[in-house]
């Protein structure tokens, strides 16, 4: 099973113009400039790769801090 | 376990016909209701849709008889034994009669004909060439078209960048002794709402609340508008269109990976890359024509073959189409072209001139 530091990772590697040290476990990722439903749609991709887990769009929507939806994929696994 | 699978019968020909205007999604117009949330740029980019055809005039049916007329004078079929008409769409010229009854006598086929509306989306175009082949593989009838796809819709409103027009003709008979299709079908109809028309059935009756702007994702729609809930399509997608696929070679016992070509609904291009991803298949046996059409609903998988692989092939090449979405509905088919499959050129259809002559 990956780690929160590992889904860090994989969580910043989605977006393109915001510096990876901005993501934190904390990071209340809604709030981000480049923050988009396609960024959305990315993360969904990334979990069904490295997890095998079906999110649904409220499970990204309803998680306010990137270890909010790790949490999340993990209580899928 | 929804699988079938009806032999004595083939494809003869594929046509389809699109609007002839083009709107680009990175020049918007006032009417294209991009979201605020994202660029043009970032949109074309993740979707893979760069354009597509509209038409304010042009209805699905309009755009499925251009179509039909094309693919009948191309293969030289006689009118009159076409006895099966089935037209597939979620855009209907009224609510009432039945779209397939109109296009029946505007073909000028025979009053022997067997006519029905299908109201599907995304997996239509499968699950239409399934009723079609049902009907046509005990040879009691020999000819059918299969019409197909998505347009003008019931009401204005702001476009979405996502969906493009256009209007299909499949045209399907008998052959004693064909391969024939292998089917496999699924519905999770718990995900109703994923993609919904919420207001103009009987549900919610259309009334003046039904035109009022509501904020849905970032974009300015009424009710009389289609709404996505994207990231459960999207979820919903990248899993069940790679599970369909190998149920499907499970059932039958084939490996997927000998076919030559594999047509997926064209959804967008990071939904549809993962599929393939998913199903380890070669990039180039995956076409894709959504860059300058977009999601063209049940139009979408036999657009992608008249546009990406017409004259692409000269011997018996097997296809594997599979469509998903709407519903939430989903529908994968398996089969082997011959060579004489035709593939018609893209019907451009002008926009009529004048008022129009319809009730």
């Amino acid at each position: 099973m990956k780690s929160i530091e590992e889904f860090v990772v994989l969580f910043a590697e989605q977006f393109d113009d915001t510096d990876p040290s901005e993501i934190t476990a904390t990071t209340v990722f809604h709030d981000l400039d480049e923050w988009s439903s396609l960024i959305g749609l990315s993360l969904i991709a990334m979990v069904d790769e490295e997890f095998d887990v079906a999110l649904k769009g409220d499970d990204v929507k309803n998680s306010v801090t990137v270890e909010d939806l790790y949490n999340r994929v993990i209580s899928k696994l | 376990m929804a699988f079938f699978e009806f032999k004595n019968v083939r494809i003869a020909g594929i046509s389809a016909g699109v609007p002839k205007f083009v709107a680009s999604n990175l020049h918007p117009l006032e009417d294209d209701g991009i979201s605020s949330e994202y660029t043009p740029e970032a949109f074309v980019e993740t979707t893979g849709v760069l354009e597509r055809r509209l038409s304010d005039k042009l209805t699905t049916s309009d755009l499925c008889y251009e179509a039909a007329e094309k693919l009948i004078a191309d293969l030289g079929w006689d009118k009159s034994e076409i006895e099966v008409l089935v037209f597939v769409s979620q855009t209907a010229d009224y609510i009432l009669p039945a779209t397939a009854c109109i296009l029946q006598d505007r073909l000028g086929l025979s009053k022997e004909c067997y006519a029905e509306d299908v109201a599907l989306g995304c997996s239509g175009w499968v699950y239409g060439l399934s009723n079609v082949a049902s009907l046509l593989t005990s040879g009691s009838v020999k000819k059918a078209l299969l019409l197909c796809g998505d347009a003008k819709k019931r009401a204005k409103g702001p476009r979405d960048p996502l969906f493009g027009h256009a209007g299909t003709a499949t045209a399907i008979e008998y052959v004693e002794g064909a391969e024939g299709f292998r089917f496999h079908f699924g519905t999770d109809g718990s995900g109703y709402d994923a993609i919904i028309t919420p207001d103009g059935g009987s549900r919610n009756q259309v009334s003046v609340d039904s035109f009022k702007l509501e904020d849905i994702e970032g974009k300015q729609m009424h009710r009389m508008q289609t709404r996505m809930k994207g990231m459960d399509v999207f979820s919903f997608g990248i899993s069940t269109a790679p599970k369909s696929v190998k149920r499907l070679a499970e059932k039958y016992g084939f490996d997927y990976l000998d076919y030559d070509y594999f047509v997926f609904h064209q959804a967008n291009m990071k939904m549809n890359n993962m599929i393939a991803k998913k199903l380890k298949l070669a990039p180039e046996k995956v076409p894709s024509c959504m860059y300058h059409f977009g999601n063209t609903s049940s139009a979408s998988i036999p657009i992608t073959i008249v546009t990406q692989l017409k004259e692409k092939y000269d011997k018996p090449t097997k296809f594997i189409c599979c469509g998903f979405g709407v519903g939430l509905s989903w529908g994968t088919v398996a089969f082997t072209s011959d060579d004489k499959m035709h593939v018609s050129d893209l019907v451009e259809v002008e926009e009529p001139k004048g008022e129009s002559t319809w009730v």
